[in-house]
């Protein structure tokens, strides 16, 4: 690697580091006060737990030698047989394996135990990340097929989302969900949140070029292209049906941020208009819809992450023009193949994560007790209070 | 007149606005509090060790009205506010002797 690459590749990496403590404070602006410290607090414990499971086991079992597409070796177990200047490469992968399962803390707010999470968390990033990543990224089987993920569309947000869901469907609804109404209690801390997840997200999409080049550059532009189309077309969506909320302009850029992540190596600056555009529509219909059903997947990781990371890996299909082709350069196949992947990490990660939940209900159960969950988080599974 | 002080569960604070609108009261003034009635608030038991938390959440709303509107101000509070568990609050009445209206310097007795 050229020093400038590294340079920019160690900066990415601090960058996207940043994102999952902001992702905290995205979800904690959203809970009730009395939550607002466990629902931040599992975002660091989700980076400190995966810091360390990765160097041990999680970059071998997602980067180490190919053992059928599938998964991969131990070769690399401990970092042993890993040149130094490729330290960076762990550390950026290791950062996107954090925010990964921290994202799925969205259906554990307010009600699921710390040990709980602790556990969940080290089984999933085990048993559904790493093979994820190592398909997409580590010449496994979707690599070969052709599947097109430039910073993890699918790895990420498609597994995180569509986890999420399947955990809210398995932990159930906080106690007097549709009965009385659970608001956020400080928007401008998800905003803040928000911010931040935006700046890192250029490490997140530019970042993945793994080079100083002219990708990087493409990257850099279309990321916040989609970000700001996100953030008005939610806005406006949202404005039809009453008034356009800064908690929706938030969700929006995020929406546009996770659409464009499969896409930013490989379409131009016009293309993720359309991207960040029809997902901020997107993503609010599928909120709005959420909702109706009554699921109480709280902080809308199904909504935003699944299914606009869906609507990435489909448009990255779609609009492909540059170092790969897609439907509208002549490549009608790549959607295909996009919509394949897509499924398969769906449905893997869906599967998997009601396995592995279910088995931590059976040992250290999911939930806190009634009265727990009544007191709040902060104070029966941390001892503290956020505000006093 | 009277003041009617109502001391309960932040969570039902929509009901009871909602009963109170329907009975015909709409003005009132509400303040997050904590407190701590007779169960000394809610023991957590843990595995060997219990943790006592004693100051919980909780939502006051003051209402004035005439006297002969009290009763029917406690009957709204109360159908809309019991779960029947500790922690569904109290209601105080208290005497009020005079009401100013700013804006106008207009008295009520």
């Amino acid at each position: 690697m050229e020093s400038g690459d590294t340079a920019w590749l160690l900066t990415s990496t601090a960058l996207v580091i940043l994102m999952t403590p902001a992702l905290g404070f995205f979800y904690g602006g959203m809970v009730r006060s009395k939550n607002v410290l466990s629902t931040v607090a599992m975002c660091f414990v989700a980076l400190a737990i995966v810091s360390v499971q990765w160097i041990l086991l999680g970059y071998t079992l997602a980067f180490g030698e190919d053992i059928n597409g599938i998964v991969g070796s131990l070769n690399f177990l401990g970092l042993k047989n890993v040149n130094m200047i490729d330290y960076s490469f762990v550390a950026f992968q290791m950062a996107f394996a954090a925010i990964t399962l921290a994202i799925i803390i969205s259906a554990m707010a307010e009600r699921v135990k710390l040990s709980a999470f602790l556990l969940f968390g080290i089984l999933w990033t085990t048993l559904v990340y790493d093979p994820l990543a190592h398909w997409v990224w580590g010449n496994g089987w979707l690599a070969k097929m052709g599947a097109l993920d430039f910073a993890g569309g699918t790895v990420v947000h498609i597994s995180s989302g569509f986890s999420a869901l399947a955990l809210a469907l398995l932990v159930g609804r906080r106690t007097g969900y549709g009965e009385y109404s659970i608001e956020p209690h400080n928007i401008p801390m998800t905003l803040i949140g928000t911010a931040l997840l935006w700046l890192g997200w250029f490490g997140f999409n530019a970042g993945s070029a793994l080079k100083a080049n002219e990708i990087a550059c493409n990257a850099f532009i279309v990321t916040n292209t989609a970000a700001a189309m996100g953030a008005l077309s939610w806005m406006f969506a949202s404005w039809i049906r009453g008034k356009p909320g800064s908690l929706g302009l938030a969700s929006g850029a995020v929406a546009g941020l996770v659409a464009i992540t499969p896409a930013a190596g490989y379409v131009d600056p016009l293309s993720a208009l359309v991207i960040g555009g029809v997902a901020g529509v997107l993503c609010y219909s599928a909120m709005l819809f959420r909702v109706k059903r009554g699921i109480d997947e709280s902080l809308d990781a199904w909504a935003v992450h699944g299914v606009g990371g869906f609507w990435g890996a489909i448009a990255t299909g779609i609009f492909a023009s540059i170092a790969a082709k897609g439907l509208i350069t002549g490549n009608g196949m790549q959607v295909v193949i996009q919509l394949a992947g897509a499924l398969s990490a769906l449905i893997y990660a869906f599967v998997m994560t009601l396995i592995i939940a279910k088995v931590v209900d059976l040992t250290v159960g999911l939930r806190v007790e009634e009265d727990e969950e009544y007191v709040g988080l902060d104070i029966s599974q941390h001892g503290e209070v956020a505000y006093t | 007149m009277k003041k009617v002080e109502v001391i309960t569960r932040p969570e039902k604070l929509d009901d009871i606005k909602k009963a109170l609108e329907s009975a015909g009261f709409t003005a009132m003034t509400v303040t997050e509090v904590r407190g701590r009635g007779e169960q000394k608030g809610i023991v957590l038991q843990f595995r060997g060790r219990t943790m006592e938390v004693d100051l919980l959440q909780k939502t006051k709303i003051e209402i004035v009205v005439e006297d002969g509107e009290v009763d029917r101000v406690i009957e709204s509070v109360i159908s809309s506010a019991r779960t029947g568990r500790f922690g569904d609050g109290r209601i105080f009445v208290i005497p009020v002797e005079r009401s100013v209206r700013i804006r106008t310097g207009e008295v009520e007795f």
